[in-house]
Formats: structure tokens, C-alpha cells, sequence
């Protein structure tokens, strides 16, 4: 071993106990998601014949082939179980692996603990090195759990092997692409930031491969784990393909490693203003820490239904029936209700993603605290309500706005595709309807922050919890108290399904509660650093 | 200039901060057990202790940041958690510990502080930018602690407020620094305003504090101004007289008392409170030559916490 990886070791060993818990529950998180779901398909379709009615009605819904992935052995238990988690558990590896690599390397950079490390006889690359042993190990173990658990659940070897692999590709790749943006970026947060850009994006253009014109399934790391279509037909190479981009962008990572100051990123920082009005106050504080991160969201969710609104004239060409068509359209199989369940479905997946985006914007308000910026800003003569006022303000109008664009744009593209430009502001609208379920996410936080500070990241289960919800409900037929604890599943489907407001009424009303609770809390508790 | 607000509370009998047997519990960890804390309004009143002894926890509670579990504690004739916002108008914080926004400019800090206390005055703002020499552009991830600091400096010293609460402002700074902040301090004093300094470099609370107050585990062990404190410790003398010394060891107050040259000279340390009468004893065996070395701050602060130092020692030796 050269100089350069001195002590990888020892901070491998360190590495492993700052993070031992985090990666517990990645690893059970992970794992339950490969076994619950194989364990439930065969509890929920216990012959041949369900799981044909299954099949067909998949096989012709746009909507869920764009949310989770291309068809493949369907009507099989292991078809379904690959089917189902592939796309999600390869957004939770890279979620994970970003996770991991970020706090790592550019965090400790950034917060300092890195320098004291470096100033002993550890070589410069062994910080890094460290972050990627943890990672990969974390990954390789993963495909070995779930292997076996799939294998354990009665499923075929080979396909359980495909599958966990799959998943495990993805985490790496994922994992090089973290370290590249921990090189460009100074900071975690532009890190975290253009790593899930890459991850929504990876998802986006297998959605829409998947859907239509194959090509853009490959250009997506999740594409090329599904595309070894796990329990049908295996084949293996895609997973080398993602093993060579992964150890491609870590040499990447390392060119740029070399070329950088420590403490820098790729960009030199720039000088400001040296003087600012701030007339706008604490509002005027909160939209300039927030602004570049509400933009690039903003820009995502545009995306995103741009990605949507373009698969709209392969969804009429899909025609299918059966239990799930059912689910999907309210019994309806006309054309026009098709191509409105799909598009209820893809506006709904968009907004829990405005909802993420919403609790990650409000929770800046605890961020700041534990950052110790909150108490100068505090010690004037600002109050605590307004404070939390203004990056709520930030966190309610940046997501209802994001929904509301979100909306438009799968509107407008679907108009640019179609020639049809009808459906721009019922898409609009279906995006808004959306809205106070957002509302109610945002005030989970809130009241978190308020009432229990040191588990605002509970706030996060939620969201993936609504998601879970979304991905999984209808196909697994969970319990409707279940369901019904995601404020996702009172709403309309729109346009599906017409507008209807008492549900919008009362999930502004517990909304409203929320938030009032959390001030209610923010305003007696101490204010920690 | 014309009568700023904090003139008005010259007038006041009240302090300008009185705590009374403060009691704050973080969780099981006692925090501050019964300190006690008389600032008067208009001195420069230095907060002393080592490390962990509550200084910080107590300024929090002063800025309504953490709610107390005990005792009484009045701010500007306020209650420092209920009168929060209204209280922060007529003070001003400088932590010793600044963490800025990584993409905000020294000078929009200084900005928004000053903003969101009412307004800056841009004369008094740029003046101190100028003595302090920072440079306003910079963006809080470039700047190193002691800028960090200045910036925090800056803001609270533009601050036209009655009082100031300093928790170890100059941690970071270089010496000509450190000298162009007592200068401002020495103003601010000049001004009629009040200052609460916490710190433990005891030649800054020497040069610019009027009355001293020494905390240790949350609780206060003393208070006073220096002068009456000196009369707790020692001074130390070296004198030389023209015939042998006799009966020194037998006077109360006398330590550490080493005789040489048969008994002509004479090293010592005695209690400040008894060097008249040692003096006199002197006088009588004809002095040739005396020197005595005034206590310092540091040996009070010593006699404090010596024990712990003893404490910490022990293991090494």
C-alpha cells in the first residue's frame, strides 16, 4: 500500500463506528423492503391463476409500468417481486450510498473533524478510501441478504441472485457518482443536491424507457439492474456494465481529488457584496439560504412532469383490464380514463416529491439551530414565531408552487406530444388538489421541530412512508387503516376521479393544527446548539 | 449626539442585571446550582470561571435562549424569557463561538444583524470594519476564526444598545486586535453603557473591568471590584533590613517565608489584608530595601481553582 492510503485502517474502523447505526437501519430497511414485499405477493396471490389476472392487468397499465418498471415474467411470483422493488431498492442504495460517501468525505471536510485527521500520519487519500470500503461493503453485503432472503422465500436462485445484484449495482454506481459530486461541490448540501438530481433523473428516463422507446431505459443505472431481467431469462452482463461506470466515475473522483485544495471544491469560492439592505428581514434571510436549493427543485419537479406529460401517446396505445386497471381507473377501461389514471398516478408520485421537498426546506429552520446560526438571529430583535414563519413561508409556497408547476409541465408536454393541449390546466389543478396533503407533511416537521427537536428526522419516515404507500398499496392490498395513515390516500385522484373538497377541508384543518402545535412548542423550548 | 435611549436608564437605581440563585438542569447535569450575578448599570463587569463552569449557560438564559428551573433572574427590568424580542432591541451578543452562513458576506451579516435589531448605523458599522480591518466581501466559508470573530464584533458593536453580554469575545484574535477591542470597550464605557464580559484571559477583564464576578461549577465563589478583592490575596515581598529579622514566622498572615543572610533579608507572600501591620513589624529592624509585587487577577483565579489544578496535577507526579 503507497503512502497516500496510510490509515485507512484504522479510520475504516472509525468510519464504521460513527456510522454503525445508520447502517443497521439501511441495511434492515433495505432488506425488509426484498422480503416483506416476496413474502406478502404470495400470501396476497396464492395460485397461477390470480397472478395471471395480475399480469394482465399490469401489463397494460402505462401508469404502473412508468412507476416501477418494465414487464418481465409477470405472472410469476419472482416477475412480480422483481418488479416491485427493483426500482424503489435501487433509489434506496443510492440514497443510502450518497448517504454514506457524503458524510464521510465532504462533510468532515466541511465541518473541520477531516483537518485534525489529516494533520496525523494518515495519507490523503485515506479518508476516501475509507468512505468507499464502508460503502462497497455495505452494498455487497446487502446483495448477499437479500439473495438469501429471497431465496428463502421459496423463489428461484438464479433470479434472487439477478435481483439482489441489481441492487447492489446501483448502490455503487450511485456511490461514484457521490464521491464525483463531493469533489465538485464544497459543500454536502450542493453534494447531497446533485447526487439526487442524479438518482431522480436515473428514475425519470427508465420511467419514460420503460414506457416507450426502450433506448432511454439504458441510459438510467436503475435501467441497467432491471434489464437483467431478474426470474426471466437472466442475463449478467448489464451488471458488469455498472460495475465499469462505477469504478469509472471513482477514477474520475480521484483525478479531480488530486487536482483540488483541501477544503475546496472544483468552483473557487467567490466574493460577495459587502454590504446588504435586508429589508425583507428574517423572510429576506430565509429565501436567500433556501433560493439555490428551491430552484433546483423547482427545476426537478419540472422535469419530472416534462418526463411524464411525454410518455402521454404510448399510454392509449396500452390497453388492459382486470383487477388493477380496476384500482387504477375506477373501473373505467375507456381510452380517456386510461390516460387519466396514468397521469393521477404520475401527478401523485410528483407530489410527494414536492412534499420532500417541502419538509427538507422547512426543516432548514432546525438545521440553522444546530448549525448554531439560529442564536445571533434570535438574540435580535426578531421572535421566535417569526422566525419559524420564515422558512415555513419558503417550505409552503415553494412545494404548493413545485405541485402546481409539476402539474403544468406534464400538461404542456403531453400538449407538445399529443398536439392536445387540453389537459395543461386540469393537470394544473390536479397538481394543486394535491397540495394540502403536502401541507399536512410540512406540519409533521414543523410539530416535530417544536415539540420533539432531536427527532426531526422522523419527519422523513413520513414521507416514506406516503411513498410506500403509493408504490406498494394497491398491489399488496394493505389493510386500509394502513393506507389511510398517508394523507395522500384521502384525496381525489384528479383527474381520474372529480375534485372533491371535504378531504382538501379537513387536511388543511389538521395541517393548520400541526403547525400550531409546533409553534406552540418552538416558543417554550430552549434553543439548543 | 442626542440623547440615545440607554442614557435614560442612568437614572435607574435598578441593574441592569440582577440574578438571584439561578438553578438550570440539563437533564441530569447540573448546569448552574444557585449562581448569583449583580451587574450594575453602567460598569464593565467581568465573568470569570474555568471551562464548563456555567459562564455561557447563564448568558443563554440572560437571552431567553434556555428557560431556568430556579431561582430569579431580571434583565433591563425585564424578564429575560417572557420579554424576550423587547429585551434584544436594547442589547447586543457577541458569542465567543461564530459560525456564519457559508454563502452570506461578512458584510451582510453584519447587515442583517444590525437589520433585525432595528437598523445599523452605517457610520459607526464602517468605522469599526476599518479599526477591526475586515474585509466585508469575503463569504463566512473563507474566513478564518479570528475574521469570523470580528465579524460577530463588528455587529454587536455597532449596536447602539444599553448593554452588551460578550461571551469570550476575542477567542481568535491576534494581540492588535485584542487592543483595538478594549478600545472599543473603553468607549462603550465612556458612553454611560453596561458591559458583561465573560472570559477567562484575565488581563483583558483586568484592563477593562470595574467589578469582577468568579463562577465555578454554577456557582458564584466571589464578587466584588478588583480592589476589594485583592484584599484576599496575597501580596509578595522581598525586604532587606539593616539588622537581623526576628518574630516574622510568629505574625498572623505570613507564608512561605524563607530567611537569608542570617536573617537580614527576607521572601515572603502575605495576606493582603495584613500588609499594614507586617509593614509596621518591618519598620522596626530599619528597612534598606523593600519590593512588593501587587497580586494579580491570575492568582486570585488560582486560589480558586488551585485546588483543581493540584487535582489534575497529581496524576503526573
Amino acid at each position: 500500500m503507497t503512502d497516500s492510503f496510510t490509515g485507512t485502517g484504522t479510520l475504516v474502523r472509525l468510519a464504521l463506528r460513527r456510522t454503525r447505526f445508520a447502517l443497521l437501519w439501511w441495511f434492515v430497511g433495505i432488506s425488509a423492503l426484498y422480503y416483506v414485499t416476496a413474502v406478502s405477493l404470495a400470501a396476497t396471490y396464492p395460485d397461477q391463476a390470480s397472478l395471471d389476472r395480475l399480469a394482465a392487468s399490469v401489463e397494460g397499465n402505462a401508469a404502473l409500468l412508468a412507476m416501477a418498471g418494465p414487464d418481465y415474467a409477470l405472472d410469476t411470483l419472482g416477475g412480480q417481486t422483481a418488479w416491485q422493488t427493483s426500482a424503489f431498492g435501487a433509489i434506496l442504495a443510492g440514497l443510502m450510498s450518497t448517504f454514506l460517501v457524503v458524510r464521510l468525505t465532504r462533510a468532515g471536510e466541511e465541518n473541520g473533524q477531516d483537518e485534525l485527521i489529516r494533520a496525523d500520519v494518515v495519507g490523503r487519500s485515506a479518508t476516501t478510501a475509507a468512505a468507499l470500503v464502508i460503502t462497497s461493503a455495505i452494498n455487497v453485503v446487502l446483495v448477499v441478504a437479500v439473495a438469501l432472503l429471497l431465496i428463502a422465500s421459496d423463489l428461484p436462485v438464479a433470479g434472487s441472485w439477478a435481483l439482489a445484484l441489481a441492487l447492489g449495482c446501483a448502490g455503487l454506481v450511485f456511490m461514484g457518482f457521490a464521491l464525483v459530486f463531493c469533489q465538485v461541490s464544497s459543500t454536502t448540501r450542493g453534494a447531497w443536491g446533485m447526487s439526487g438530481g442524479v438518482i431522480a433523473l436515473a428514475y425519470l428516463l427508465r420511467a419514460v424507457g420503460d414506457v416507450g422507446n426502450g433506448a432511454l431505459s439504458w441510459l438510467s443505472p436503475i435501467g441497467w439492474g432491471q434489464q437483467m431481467r431478474a426470474y426471466d431469462d437472466e442475463r449478467w452482463w448489464p451488471a458488469l456494465l455498472s460495475l465499469a461506470v462505477a469504478i469509472a466515475l471513482c477514477g474520475l473522483a480521484r483525478a479531480l481529488f488530486d487536482r483540488r485544495d483541501f477544503g475546496a471544491g472544483l468552483v473557487a469560492a467567490r466574493r460577495g457584496p459587502g454590504t446588504r439592505e435586508w429589508r425583507g428581514g428574517a423572510y429576506e434571510l430565509a429565501w436567500r439560504l433556501q433560493r439555490p436549493t428551491v430552484i433546483g427543485w423547482l427545476i426537478g419537479l419540472a422535469v419530472g412532469g416534462f418526463a411524464y406529460g411525454s410518455i402521454g401517446d404510448d399510454v392509449g396505445d396500452l390497453v388492459g383490464d382486470g383487477d388493477l386497471s380496476d384500482v387504477m381507473t375506477g373501473g373505467e377501461t375507456s381510452g380517456t380514463a386510461l390516460v387519466d389514471g396514468f397521469y393521477a398516478s404520475a401527478v401523485l408520485l410528483l407530489a410527494i416529491a414536492a412534499a420532500a421537498f417541502g419538509v427538507a426546506s422547512v426543516l432548514r429552520a432546525r438545521a440553522e439551530e444546530v448549525n448554531g446560526r439560529l442564536e445571533p438571529v434570535l438574540t435580535t430583535a426578531l421572535s421566535r414565531p417569526t422566525y419559524l414563519s420564515s422558512h415555513l413561508l419558503v417550505a409552503l409556497g415553494a412545494s404548493t408552487l413545485g405541485i402546481a408547476l409539476a402539474g403544468f409541465a406534464t400538461g404542456l408536454m403531453n400538449g407538445v406530444v399529443s398536439g392536445d393541449y387540453g389537459r395543461v390546466w386540469p393537470l394544473t389543478w390536479a397538481g394543486l388538489s394535491y397540495a394540502p396533503a403536502i401541507w399536512v407533511l410540512i406540519g409533521v416537521a414543523v410539530a416535530l421541530i417544536g415539540l420533539v427537536p432531536r427527532l426531526t428526522s422522523l419527519a422523513w419516515v413520513a414521507i416514506v412512508f406516503a411513498a410506500v404507500v403509493m408504490f406498494f398499496g394497491p398491489l399488496l392490498q394493505f389493510p386500509d387503516w394502513v393506507t389511510n395513515v398517508s394523507p395522500f390516500s384521502h384525496l381525489a385522484m384528479v383527474p381520474l376521479e372529480d375534485l372533491s373538497w371535504p378531504p382538501i377541508m379537513w387536511l388543511t384543518a389538521v395541517a393548520v393544527a400541526l403547525l400550531a402545535a409546533g409553534y406552540v412548542g418552538f416558543r417554550r423550548r430552549d434553543v439548543v446548539n | 449626539m442626542s440623547t440615545p435611549s440607554w442614557s435614560a436608564s442612568l437614572s435607574h437605581v435598578s441593574d441592569t442585571i440582577h440574578i438571584d440563585g439561578l438553578h438550570k438542569s440539563f437533564g441530569t447535569t447540573r448546569a448552574l446550582d444557585g449562581l448569583d450575578l449583580v451587574v450594575e448599570t453602567g460598569e464593565v463587569h467581568g465573568f470569570l470561571g474555568p471551562n464548563g463552569a456555567g459562564k455561557s449557560t447563564t448568558i443563554r438564559v440572560l437571552l431567553g435562549m434556555l428557560r431556568h428551573d430556579g431561582g430569579t433572574v431580571r434583565l433591563l427590568d425585564g424578564d429575560p424569557w417572557s420579554d424576550a424580542t423587547a429585551l434584544h432591541r436594547r442589547l447586543a451578543y457577541v458569542p465567543g463561538d461564530v459560525t456564519l452562513w457559508p454563502n452570506l458576506s461578512g458584510g451582510e451579516v453584519i447587515d442583517l444583524l444590525g437589520r433585525l435589531r432595528g437598523g445599523v448605523d452605517r457610520a459607526r458599522r464602517d468605522d469599526l470594519i476599518e479599526r477591526f480591518q475586515l474585509d466585508p466581501t469575503k463569504r463566512g466559508r473563507s474566513y478564518s476564526k479570528g475574521n469570523r470573530q470580528k465579524v460577530a464584533l463588528v455587529a454587536g458593536l455597532a449596536a447602539n444598545t444599553e448593554l452588551l453580554l460578550l461571551d469570550e469575545p476575542t477567542s481568535g484574535l491576534d494581540p492588535l486586535m485584542e487592543e483595538v477591542f478594549r478600545g472599543a470597550v473603553q468607549e462603550v464605557r465612556e458612553q454611560g453603557r453596561t458591559v458583561l464580559l465573560s472570559s477567562h484571559i484575565l488581563s483583558e477583564v483586568e484592563a477593562l473591568c470595574d467589578r469582577v464576578t468568579i463562577i465555578r461549577e454554577g456557582r458564584t465563589v466571589e464578587s466584588g471590584t478588583l480592589a476589594e478583592m485583592r484584599h484576599l490575596t496575597r501580596t509578595s515581598v522581598d525586604v532587606t533590613t539593616s539588622r537581623p529579622l526576628e518574630g516574622l514566622d510568629a505574625l498572623a498572615g505570613i507564608h512561605d517565608l524563607v530567611l537569608e543572610q542570617g536573617g537580614a533579608r527576607a521572601r515572603f507572600d502575605v495576606d493582603t489584608a495584613r500588609i499594614g501591620e507586617t509593614l509596621t513589624h518591618l519598620g522596626t529592624f530599619g528597612i534598606t530595601a523593600l519590593t512588593s509585587t501587587p497580586p494579580t487577577l491570575e492568582e486570585l483565579f488560582l486560589r480558586h481553582y488551585g485546588d483543581e489544578i493540584e487535582a489534575a496535577e497529581e496524576p503526573v507526579s
